[in-house]
């Protein structure tokens, strides 16, 4: 199955789904009884927070078998899964504001999932420094790498933040029965429309970066052929 | 309908940043496979 196949389908399952959660989440969820329709920005907030996980789970995966292996692919998986990751950590912040303002009545607050998904945002922007910051190419990689696996102490952190220690986060409402069937039905769709989006724009930047590479490979044998020529 | 504004707001943001974000991504990716044709056809035209 070709690549380009593959991330046809992805599109088509993307869109599908994105369709359907967004049906679930303005027309078949009902609205939640003491937050009222600004609750709905839950079904949008856990996905993309789910997905600044996710990606930093492939940046630690790639990073450890780049480290071990030494071999280029490893490290465009991770740095194209940093580069989705940075953006839903993003706008994981953004619309955690979005939902405290009339939730809790602040912009923001020094809540420990909200303060380590800060400290995430905080560690893509490290794994991308120690990459810029590095002489060669190698070396950035290396020391990205190194990042990329310190820095996913944080993930468990965030995950289990709410239980470590006492916040005012709902999170662990999700898991302990507290969402009616319909409402957990449509986060269930969301999560999975956000998961297919994410794979979609995971090899389409690889797939650019894989386009890069061979740029670089055909400009390298172009000017060996002008040295060529000139002699 | 309380608290409409940023329940609209959250939306817009999101979906705005993801189309964005993919519009530059495949706007990215076709300019690069320009690129490596253009290559390819310079590599030709040397070898013949």
């Amino acid at each position: 199955m070709g690549k380009s196949y593959l991330r046809n389908i992805l599109s088509a399952v993307s869109f599908l789904l994105m369709a359907a959660s967004l049906y679930m989440v303005f027309v078949y969820v009902p609205t939640e009884a003491t937050m009222g329709i600004v609750q709905r920005i839950f079904y949008l907030m856990v996905p993309v927070a789910w997905l600044s996980l996710l990606s930093f789970l492939i940046v630690f995966i790639g990073s450890i078998l780049y480290l071990r292996k030494k071999q280029s692919r490893w490290d465009v998986l991770a740095r194209s899964s940093a580069e989705i990751g940075i953006i839903f950590t993003t706008l994981t912040l953004i619309t955690g504001s979005l939902w405290a303002r009339p939730v809790w009545g602040v912009w923001w607050t020094w809540e420990p999932r909200l303060t380590a998904t800060l400290v995430l945002w905080f560690i893509y922007l490290a794994y991308f420094l120690a990459r810029s910051l590095a002489a060669e190419e190698h070396r950035g990689a290396t020391f990205a790498a190194v990042v990329g696996i310190l820095g996913f102490v944080d993930v468990p952190i965030i995950g289990l933040a709410t239980t470590l220690w006492r916040g005012i986060h709902p999170g662990a409402l999700i898991f302990q029965g507290g969402l009616a069937p319909s409402m957990l039905l449509t986060l269930m769709v969301s999560l999975a429309a956000f998961t297919a989006l994410y794979s979609l724009l995971l090899l389409q930047r690889i797939s650019m970066k894989n386009d890069e590479i061979e740029i670089k490979r055909l400009l390298g044998l172009t000017a060996e052929r002008h040295n060529t020529g000139d002699r | 309908m309380e608290n409409a504004g940023y329940l609209l707001a959250a939306f817009t943001l999101v979906w705005a940043l993801v189309f964005g974000y993919v519009i530059v991504l495949f706007a990215r990716e076709r300019g690069l496979r320009k690129e490596i044709e253009s290559l390819k056809e310079t590599l030709k035209e040397r070898q013949g």
